[in-house]
């Protein structure tokens, strides 16, 4: 049952959802909103009888799971496969030939793939929707929604927030989205990263464009006490060309309850996980460690997304 | 003296009688343009010259090919690497045609994406670009949403 003021907009009906730039603001709210009818009731037989495929090229086990369940959890069934050495793939077959194929056995596919663009190729080439589950470093929306969704529902709101965004500012493409899908709102953004990994400016130029403001940091306990949201992020050793400045800043970026006492009460720490070490496990039972709660949030968001392409 | 203008004036136009001379290239670009059209491998006459004097853009170069015609596709990719190119078509010695090339709003098949790990680059799907800005020559791959430009760009 929905609520009464829960009205589903009908605009996503048989689409794609490749980008996260390929969907309005009404959209996304769309999506948070269906996905908080999850939240309240997940299990829900309205996939009964479709067949949702999960074509995974290259192994992520966390989001095939993810929407798996999200799958499951509706009395749909899946198909597909968890990495391409046990597909057809190995024996050459291209990518419009298995999209093509698999189109015949199912209602939507989810698609993960280690080339960037695959999931625009195979939304033009296929005949049913296809959801992006990551295209290479390009997008992963479905993880992007999941972020906002945690963010609202913490601060019970998009607009008007501190985000302070941590580690790896320049390769990670789920910080890239998120900031890109924040700038629809009127966020203060603070970017906390080694000179090495600061923010491409492509992306910055985005904020500039909404003329949001932003500010650069290299250290982390500056923006700790001023954060509605910290999102955490790992800084990966193959990123340094000289391991010397690795080691330099490995252990700058780590969160632990030390350095947590002096925080907003509603402040919230996200990551998109797996995490290594950039957030000490004594974290993990404070109130501001949300990380866990986010990937459950996923499983609502997946369904909601689900449900509305499909149309149900 | 009128007759020492006359040559380059004629080497400029003139010199042919059928087929196109493409004015106005950028100095720097024209043996780009000259390979990304496979004139190197073309058996007609072709004449060409760069760092020459012109008004409007400092140094010019300029390539006159004999019984050619070019296609959309050929134009499209001239203008991609001399924006500034005008095309001169000539029958009989004489001018038929003046026209500057233009960049499409979108472009198909013919760029090569920038981005080694574009979809584009692994399986045989066709290249397709938004053009970004049309004096810079940027373009924005449909699929991997990569930013392909003019000083790294390669044509199918
Ligand atoms: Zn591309």
């Amino acid at each position: 049952m929905r609520s009464e003021n829960y009205k589903q907009i009908q605009t996503m009906k048989n689409r794609s959802l490749i980008s996260i730039d390929d969907f309005t603001k009404e959209e996304y709210f769309s999506v948070l909103d269906a996905a908080e009818q999850f939240e309240r009731k997940p299990v829900q037989n309205i996939l009964d009888g479709k067949v949702i495929a999960t074509l995974f090229f290259e192994p992520s086990t966390r989001t095939r799971l993810s929407f798996e369940s999200a799958v499951n959890y509706l009395g749909g069934k899946v198909i597909g496969f968890s990495d391409a050495s046990s597909s057809s793939v190995k024996k050459g077959e291209s990518l419009k030939d298995t999209i093509l194929t698999v189109c015949n056995y199912s209602d939507l596919i989810v698609l993960r793939h280690p080339r960037e663009g695959s999931a625009r190729y195979a939304s033009e080439v296929g005949t049913v929707p296809i959801v992006n589950a990551g295209d290479g470093a390009n997008q992963h929306p479905t993880q992007c929604l999941l972020d906002l969704y945690s963010i609202r529902k913490t601060q019970g709101k998009l607009d008007n927030l501190d985000i302070a965004f941590v580690g790896d500012l320049k390769y990670g493409r789920t910080v890239h989205s998120l900031v890109i899908a924040m700038t629809n709102f009127n966020c203060r953004f603070h970017l906390v990263s080694p000179p090495e990994l600061k923010l491409p400016s492509s992306v910055k130029m985005h904020i500039k464009e909404k003329n949001l403001e932003y500010y650069q940091y290299t250290d982390l306990s500056e923006v700790i006490p001023m954060a509605d949201i910290i999102y955490m992020t790992r800084i990966q050793r193959e990123r340094f060309s000289d391991p010397i400045d690795y080691e330099k800043v490995k252990n700058a970026y780590i969160l632990n309850r030390g350095l947590l006492t002096n925080t907003k009460t509603n402040m919230k720490i996200l990551h998109p996980l797996p995490r290594v070490n950039e957030i000490n496990e004594d974290v993990d039972d404070l109130p501001q460690a949300y990380y866990f709660q986010q990937a459950l949030n996923g499983l609502y968001v997946r369904q909601a997304i689900l449900k509305l392409i499909l149309g149900l | 003296m009128e007759q020492d203008k006359k040559p380059v004036k004629e080497f400029v136009v003139s010199a042919i009688e059928n087929g196109t001379v493409i004015d106005h290239i950028p100095a720097q670009s024209v043996f780009q343009v000259i390979h990304i059209l496979n004139l190197d491998k073309y058996g007609n006459q072709i004449l060409f010259g760069t760092n020459l004097d012109s008004n409007k853009y400092g140094k010019k170069g300029i390539i006159k090919v004999t019984n050619k015609y070019f296609k959309p596709v050929e134009i499209n990719k001239i203008a991609l690497v001399a924006p500034t190119a005008t095309l001169i078509i000539i029958k009989d010695f004489r001018v038929i045609e003046k026209k500057k090339v233009e960049i499409p709003d979108t472009i198909e098949t013919y760029v090569q994406c920038v981005n080694p790990n574009c979809i584009t680059n692994h399986e045989d799907v066709p290249t397709k670009f938004k053009v970004l800005d049309k004096v810079d020559s940027r373009l924005k791959c449909t699929y991997c949403e990569k930013i392909t430009e003019k000083k790294n760009m390669t044509f199918r």
